[in-house]
């Protein structure tokens, strides 16, 4: 397929350049935006964005590829964010993840269509682990039974 | 008149439900209430704390949930009274009466975003000397206050300070690390959602004695909470003018960014950090050249933690003697620690240099949560050594730790009781630096590979001897040609356990576990 060069492909991808004033020190913060908004970095958004920058997309992919929270793919409709450093290993967090893999009936870190569970490397709430995070509200003194209260609440919120 | 309540938002105590709480507190008590944002008293076991204005104090009660209110109305708890939640004046809570409040002292007790709750309990003091004094005088200043770099390094703050002033570059920066990656490590996000003001503060004093108008501000994605309220308080003292152009009416300007990171450990190293700023991958660079004489975009840059930065203002105002008054050996100061993992009362803990672990995890700590023994405790995050409770005397500092083969790196102290497996943990360790490595330099990027394969072996009890020494010499490898810490302090959590628990890494776990 043949991309003309002047052709603006994503307009969010393009606004979200505009917004951080076409910066590429800024490429982290419009990469955020853009998948904040469409839940993943789509090819297009990805050559919006080097153009507008004036960067390579080899470049773009090396940034994108080099940090753990930019997604490529769309991902699950809700995705919860388990920790599994080390606060919250000295409070059986190894066990909860096998527990919400068995009640979520997924596996770490392999997607899903509905939820997702994620490796989560510490979210700052170590003196009351095991902690999770789903859509930016973090949650403490996790249990199984809280793992399904929370999920449910959040799906119920999506649909 | 309404009573005053006050209510954390910070975001441990919301994830235990300090947000339905006061809620729950507002919807109850009508006019009669007037809730005030806080951050955390630090104490997080008693999370969510709701704290009562009374003639005498503040009164506390935790942790307290949303069906406790209507009984706390009932005790009459809008003025103070007995309820099976309450711990009485909270400032005399033996855990945090024992503390030394410095770089804390406001967290917990002010509206974190309001200017002037901020101004009233000391807040910008500091600045507004500074801004009397030459660049020189604050460096100094600095330097003699003793403060070490609170990130884990140590690096004493006055020189990397002055090695900066000393530049004669046009332009230079100031950055703040807040990648607070360490797990067992919260203070950075309880200080920028509790006290955000101080940091900027620091930073604009920062600024001044090196000669930087620009400041960043970097902090993880996984601490939305405190993204949000850096953000607004940014905006606040830029509305105030006390950042922009001629910052109270003097000669100094500064201009500070909040910029996120997008989940990488690594840039929490400083060369990583900038290039992550510069919108790169978070790749380590090789030092020298230092960024204090070439940094961010090849400018002499300054790169603090949050902690460190956040001290500066009580150094200017308070002086620096009464800031080295406190400490003991080269280690001036206080260490804001946390204690965290298997422990009944974890949270937040300042205290001088000197407090023995013993005291922190036993006294502070109360032991573990589940009641079982101790087994060990990591200090200074993922990288940091295990220590036995053979030696809880130790006390806390960046000397004594070394001594005891540790490190004091951010202060985190994680409690694991007697069902940890060492081999695990260990195993963990060389997982994490494989997760986490920037893959710039082979004994990290490889050796935590091999590592953990070798582990592996031990575990399955496969020439667990040879094996031994095969991981004992890549540890040696990853120690002394690792280009950062990452690849260079993964073996010190490793040798540690090996070194306390070697019943544990010679065979099959079952086995190690009998």
């Amino acid at each position: 397929m043949v991309t003309l060069l002047n052709t603006v492909e994503d307009k969010f991808a393009r606004e979200a350049c505009r917004a951080h004033g076409d910066q590429a020190d800024e490429l982290l913060e419009i990469l955020h935006d853009v998948q904040h908004e469409k839940g993943h970095l789509s090819d297009s958004a990805l050559r919006t964005i080097a153009q507008a920058l004036n960067i390579s997309r080899a470049e773009i992919h090396g940034v994108v590829s080099f940090y753990h929270d930019y997604k490529r793919e769309p991902g699950a409709k809700l995705t919860l964010h388990i920790c599994r450093a080390e606060a919250c290993k000295a409070v059986g967090a190894d066990t909860l993840i096998t527990e919400a893999e068995t009640l979520l009936d997924v596996k770490l870190d392999e997607g899903g269509a509905e939820v997702a569970l994620a490796a989560a490397y510490c979210l700052g709430n170590c003196a009351l682990g095991p902690a999770i995070m789903v859509n930016d509200k973090l949650y403490g003194r996790v249990d199984r039974a809280k793992i399904n209260a929370i999920t449910a609440k959040h799906m119920a919120q999506i649909s | 008149m309404s009573v005053k309540i006050y209510i954390p938002r910070d975001s441990a105590a919301l994830s235990v439900g300090a947000y339905d709480v006061a809620e729950e507190i507002k919807a109850q008590g009508g006019n009669d209430v007037e809730i005030i944002a806080t951050g955390s008293r630090g104490m997080l076991w008693l999370e969510p704390l709701v704290e009562v204005e009374t003639d005498a104090g503040r009164v506390a009660y935790g942790p307290v949930q949303p069906e406790d209110v209507k009984s706390l109305f009932d005790a009459g708890f809008l003025n103070g009274g007995d309820h099976k939640l309450s711990h009485g004046l909270t400032e005399v809570i033996p855990y945090f009466a024992k503390q030394d409040r410095l770089t804390f002292a406001r967290v917990g007790v002010i509206d974190r975003l309001s200017l002037a709750d901020y101004e009233v309990h000391g807040g910008l003091k500091g600045l507004k000397k500074a801004l009397s004094m030459p660049p020189e005088s604050i460096v100094e200043e600095v330097l003699e206050s003793g403060l070490r770099g609170r990130g884990g390094a140590g690096f004493p703050t006055g020189i990397k300070w002055k090695t900066a002033h000393a530049q004669t570059s046009e332009q230079k920066y100031i950055c703040a690390n807040a990648d607070e990656g360490d797990s067992g490590t919260f203070a950075d996000r309880m200080l920028m959602e509790g006290d955000p003001f101080s940091l900027i503060e620091g930073m604009i004093i920062g600024g001044r004695a090196i000669g930087a108008e620009t400041g960043y501000v970097y902090i993880r994605s996984e601490y939305p909470h405190a993204i949000r309220v850096m953000r607004r308080a940014v905006k606040a003292m830029e509305d105030a003018g006390w950042l922009g152009q001629n910052i109270g009416g003097s000669d100094t300007h500064f201009d500070l960014h909040i910029r996120v990171g997008a989940g990488a450990y690594i840039c929490g190293e400083e060369s990583s950090m900038l290039e992550s700023i510069e919108g790169k991958r978070g790749q380590v660079k090789v030092k020298p050249p230092i960024p204090a004489i070439s940094g961010l975009f090849n400018k002499p840059t300054i790169v603090n933690n949050v902690l460190t930065l956040a001290t500066v203002p009580f150094i200017l105002s308070e002086g620096a003697k009464t800031y080295a008054d406190y400490g003991q050996g080269r280690s001036r100061g206080t260490q804001p620690f946390q204690l965290a993992g298997d422990v009944a009362q974890g949270g937040l803990i300042e205290m001088a240099f000197g407090v023995t672990i013993d005291e922190i995890v036993n006294e502070f700590g109360g032991g573990t949560r589940s009641g079982r023994p101790v087994k060990a405790v990591q200090i200074g995050g993922p990288l940091g050594g295990y220590l036995t409770p053979g030696q809880f005397e130790t006390s806390l500092g960046y000397e004594s730790l070394a001594e005891a083969g540790g490190m004091i790196g951010h202060g985190g102290i994680v409690v694991y009781n007697d069902t940890t497996s060492m081999m695990k943990m260990a195993r963990y360790a060389m997982e994490f630096c494989e997760l986490e490595s920037c893959g710039k330099c082979t004994p990290c990027r490889i050796g935590s590979v091999r590592g953990k394969e070798t582990l592996d072996k031990i575990a399955a009890g496969e020439d667990v001897a040879a094996n031994l020494d095969v991981l004992e010499d890549l540890c040696d490898l990853m120690e002394e040609a690792s280009l950062c810490a990452m690849g260079g302090l993964t073996p010190m959590p490793v040798r540690t356990a090996m070194k306390a628990f070697p019943e544990e890494f010679t065979g099959p776990l079952e086995k190690a576990a009998e």
